[in-house]
């Protein structure tokens, strides 16, 4: 048979749209049911973060990273004041570590526990996301029971903590760690491995390594393609290096090295590996201050810092300009998400509509980051 | 026949049956509150609450409501997060392609007035009642899963209270 | 590789448009380069043998002082794990930086948002459209003098 040829059709996908997790906008170029381009629309959550950041004093800008990625907020707040702390040359007191990578890695939980129950829900599988969701809230309930907020919490400060952990803190994240053990077996048995699963996201979306690495893919994303490097263990910041973990790596079990369900399965062990990095410290917080000495006015000296961390999303970076008045001179954040989502277009080309959206559902992308 | 309690209706057993006697306005209101269809929305943070509101834990199901993607089958909108200037239109658009009656909560500081972005947000809407109407306000940033059914739960009573000759706002 | 010796490196394989490592203030020293040399310093200084410069962290617009606008690079190599930033200066009357988007597939992004809040026009860019502000919007929010209008499209901003 001769190869017919369709007409081409232009479809509009979002910014309301279930799977586009929040408000994007792909305008998809199809033909037949095969996308032959795609042109991402963001901007719709832009909350003019940076303009914020320059009308605020130092520690004021604190809650508006918490909005940025508003799924890990720990992890934002952490990029952050670790900027501000090199920016000021301050030791923050040993306590104060531990407790921000337990903070840190609960929060990985959380988010991934989101990641992985929304891609469950794009996949047509609503299930686990009820799974993940009730997961989650006993996460939250930590959170909730040290800074007494469920999603914005405004803890980490610069040189320190708001305020310090609660008694029962070790006590309760021990029974949490007890509870979600079988819970990753569960997770698996439920979604990774289901046959559906995988027909769904395997050989999908393949990202090769070096692409990966020209256009700036980072997190999950960037390992999912088979690349070991994770800044938590690459340039160690916090305490990290006193803990024993693994960088999980995408293998093309199930495919080809580089798609969707490597990039997938990278997180499921990163929640193990969070979970190991927890047990570490749990047992070993040392007793002492949450708050090194800081000035009651934040006034760091001319200069600039780049400071990035890996949040469960990527790298985030804050790259903050002071002329040493109380006020930032300038903040710009590297959002993880926006530069994954920047390779959509080149990933989904020659798929169908229904790929698109587990492509992008792979790279859990949130829109407040992107558009900050 | 729990649910069906909550009507204020008169039921007596006749002899071709269980006959239930009620008003017009009584009727239509106790089936509208009970299946506030939702739409599968979500703008920023408070976002993740209402999806953590509707999930296992808080359970959104046992008020009837369902998030439904179209906005031709919904009967609420949750603005749940900060519109911006390049939201509004797009919000605008789907509140019209709702069929009444229909009614709206703000979720949120933002929603409600632009939130912590209400000074030097040059791109943030200061309130999402600048461009469609809101029935039900839910302070917070982001205001708990209680809250918002607490929300919830005060859009019913309004609904409880309408009627067909006289249109209560 | 510390910023002296690619520096050295650098002034090497170019003649002029380096300036010399800013490393007195805390915490990141960067080099200042020429606006007409910068893709050519990029190529560089992603192709080197000794330097293999191959991830771009982050591409920020920013308003440097009264006249000016500064594109600042922030360069990470995986292979040889070490880092540069790079900046280059333009002129707010002229504010034309060449696209690295060629050596970088990273850049294109960060290119566009820095010419949606910046204003820096980046020469040779494939697609340079606004990305986060709508598309008949005026101005350029992160430049200081940057007035917030009263309406847009009908709604009114201010509180």
């Amino acid at each position: 048979m001769a190869e017919i040829r369709t007409e081409e059709m232009i479809l509009n996908m979002g910014p309301q749209h279930p799977s586009t997790h929040g408000v994007l906008r792909l305008q998809l170029t199809l033909e037949g049911e095969i996308v032959i381009d795609v042109k991402p629309y963001i901007g719709y959550l832009h909350r003019c973060f940076e303009k914020h950041c320059e009308a605020m004093t130092y520690p004021q800008v604190i809650p508006y990273t918490d909005r940025m990625d508003y799924v890990n907020s720990m992890s934002n707040e952490l990029s952050y004041v670790i900027g501000m702390e090199k920016l000021l040359g301050i030791e923050v007191p040993e306590r104060v570590e531990y407790i921000r990578v337990i903070m840190s890695e609960l929060q990985r939980i959380a988010s991934h526990l989101i990641a992985i129950g929304t891609y469950g829900n794009d996949a047509g599988a609503f299930t686990p996301f009820l799974y993940c969701m009730a997961t989650r809230e006993r996460v939250l309930e930590l959170f909730e029971i040290t800074c007494g907020a469920r999603l914005l919490y405004n803890y980490f400060w610069i040189g320190g903590l708001s305020h310090d952990i609660p008694s029962n803190f070790q006590q309760k994240v021990k029974e949490f760690i007890k509870f979600f053990k079988p819970k990753i077996t569960e997770l698996n048995n439920l979604l990774s491995f289901n046959k559906i699963f995988i027909e769904r996201t395997a050989n999908i979306g393949i990202l090769p390594a070096d692409y990966a690495i020209n256009a700036g893919a980072c997190g999950p994303t960037l390992r999912g393609s088979g690349i070991k490097f994770d800044l938590r263990k690459n340039e160690p910041y916090s305490i990290y290096n006193k803990f024993d973990f693994d960088i999980p790596i995408g293998q093309g079990l199930k495919g080809t090295l580089g798609d969707c369900w490597d990039r997938y399965m990278v997180r499921i062990h990163e929640l193990e590996e969070s979970v190991k990095i927890i047990e570490q410290a749990i047992d070993n917080i040392p007793e002492g201050d949450v708050q090194a000495q800081v000035p009651k006015r934040v006034k760091p000296p001319v200069g600039e810092v780049y400071a990035r961390t890996e949040t469960p999303k990527g790298e985030l970076g804050y790259y903050i300009i002071s002329d040493g008045s109380l006020n930032p001179f300038r903040i710009k954040a590297r959002s993880p998400s926006f530069c994954n989502l920047s390779m959509i277009r080149a990933l989904s080309k020659g798929y169908m509509i229904a790929d698109v959206v587990m492509t992008l559902g792979s790279f859990d992308i949130v829109l407040g980051c992107i558009d900050r | 026949m729990g649910i069906l309690n909550k009507l204020d209706a008169h039921i007596e057993p006749f002899e071709s049956g269980n006959i239930l006697i009620t008003s017009a306005d009584k009727l239509l209101n106790w089936s509208r509150l009970n299946s506030m269809w939702q739409m599968f929305f979500g703008l920023a943070c408070c976002a993740i609450e209402m999806m953590a509101t509707s999930a296992s834990h808080y359970d959104l199901d046992r008020f009837g409501i369902i998030p439904r993607p179209s906005p031709r089958h919904i009967d609420i909108i949750l603005i749940s997060g900060t519109v911006t200037l390049k939201m509004a239109t797009r919000i605008k658009r789907l509140w019209e392609q709702m069929p009444e009656p229909k009614y709206c909560i703000s979720m949120g500081s933002c929603a409600n007035c632009g939130g912590p972005y209400w000074e030097h947000g040059y791109h943030v809407l200061k309130g999402v009642d600048r461009i469609i109407p809101v029935d039900v306000y839910v302070p917070g940033c982001p205001p708990r899963p209680e809250a918002l059914l607490e929300g919830l739960i005060k859009l019913q009573e309004k609904i409880r209270t309408q009627s067909l000759a006289k249109k209560v706002n | 590789m510390d910023i002296k010796e690619i520096q050295e490196l650098l002034k090497s394989a170019f003649d002029e448009g380096i300036g010399e490592p800013v490393t007195d203030k805390p915490v990141d020293p960067y080099i200042t380069v020429e606006t007409g040399k910068i893709h050519a310093v990029c190529l560089f200084l992603r192709d080197e043998e000794r330097l293999q410069f191959d991830y771009l962290s982050c591409l920020s617009g920013v308003d440097y002082d009264k006249d000016n606008l500064a594109s600042v690079y922030h360069l990470y190599s995986f292979a040889l794990n070490h880092k540069i930033v790079l900046k280059v200066i333009v002129p707010k009357s002229n504010p034309i930086v060449p696209s690295v988007y060629d050596i970088w597939a990273a850049a294109e992004w960060h290119e566009r948002e820095s010419y949606d809040l910046m204003g820096i026009v980046y020469e040779n860019h494939p697609d340079l459209r606004r990305i986060l502000l709508p598309e008949d919007w005026e101005g350029h929010p992160l430049r200081k003098d940057f007035k917030v209008p009263e309406f847009y499209n009908g709604m009114k901003i201010p509180y």
